[in-house]
């Protein structure tokens, strides 16, 4: 069943996180990022940050760090392992550093289809904000299967 | 460290193996648990062959590539499509090139591509010339 677009707007629950250095040391290791600025808070600091930094990705890592990140998903009626990843985009506002609490507010940004609705397309955006200010912006695009329709079509 | 910002200028970054140790932290790491990326038997039980890569690490890699080439703080915007699965015990590619340059800020294209030639991800991003 095709989703409805009057769901574009509709808002999920605010999440707000402490973001903590141990975890983007891990981070770092994980993707293999060796500079030091990313890991290390004396390096950071000697490069001119607050404290560790937050890399470009990382992020859409803090805002899926809920009990059940694909609840948006259950709530629409969408089974997760039915989607893909379609697409993903930041915009940077300002510098995020291990230490500061940041909240993430997602809403619906759009509802689409293509291939004669064999496939639909969720986008949603997340504002990052921190102390009510804007530091980025986040809009991932979900790719939901519609096998009926393709068959259909 | 960092690279130039000319119209054609390229930059490139060779990932190292993604092994399944790999996949494990950054599932760790990340917080994305799904075991299509870290679980062979429950990927077999729904009849994909083996685990594969997170859309998201390839992401991070094409990100590697950016800080690599410019301060973190003078990247504006960073955008990425996932056209294919990175399967495990590959070693990508990571490409960069300066498409134009306009009002201070370069224009980048950005992709992943396997050593088959599969792109895997095609993506852009815009990037401060200068310090602010």
């Amino acid at each position: 069943m095709p989703l409805d677009p009057a769901l574009i707007g509709r808002r999920s629950s605010e999440l707000t996180v402490d973001i903590e250095r141990g975890r983007l040391r891990f981070f770092a290791k994980a993707i293999g990022q060796t500079n030091p600025i990313y890991s290390d808070v004396d390096a950071a600091k000697n490069a001119g940050h607050r404290d560790v930094l937050v890399p470009p990705t990382f992020l859409f890592c803090l805002s899926m760090d809920v009990p059940n990140p694909f609840e948006y998903l259950e709530e629409l009626g969408i089974d997760p392992v039915s989607i893909l990843h379609g697409e993903q985009a930041f915009e940077y506002v300002a510098p995020v550093c291990a230490g500061d609490t940041v909240t993430f507010s997602t809403y619906i940004s759009d509802i689409y289809q293509k291939k004669g609705g064999a496939l639909e397309f969720l986008v949603r955006t997340t504002d990052v904000t921190r102390d009510g200010e804007l530091v980025a912006r986040m809009t991932s695009s979900a790719v939901i299967r519609n096998q009926a329709a393709k068959e259909a079509s | 460290m960092t690279g130039t910002l000319n119209v054609g200028d390229t930059f490139t970054l060779e990932v190292p193996t993604i092994t399944r140790t790999t996949l494990a932290l950054y599932a760790g790491a990340s917080g994305d648990h799904n075991p299509a990326h870290i679980d062979i038997d429950a990927v077999r039980a729904v009849g994909y062959p083996d685990v594969f890569g997170h859309g998201m690490l390839s992401m991070a890699y094409l990100g590697r590539l950016l800080t690599d080439w410019v301060p973190q703080d003078r990247i504006r915007s960073y955008s990425v499509r996932f056209a294919a699965i990175t399967p495990v015990n590959v070693a990508p590619t990571c490409h960069g090139t300066v498409l134009d340059v306009e009002d201070g800020l370069a224009h980048l294209d950005l992709t992943m591509t396997l050593p088959d030639g599969t792109v895997t991800l095609r993506g852009s991003a815009t990037v401060a010339t200068e310090q602010d």
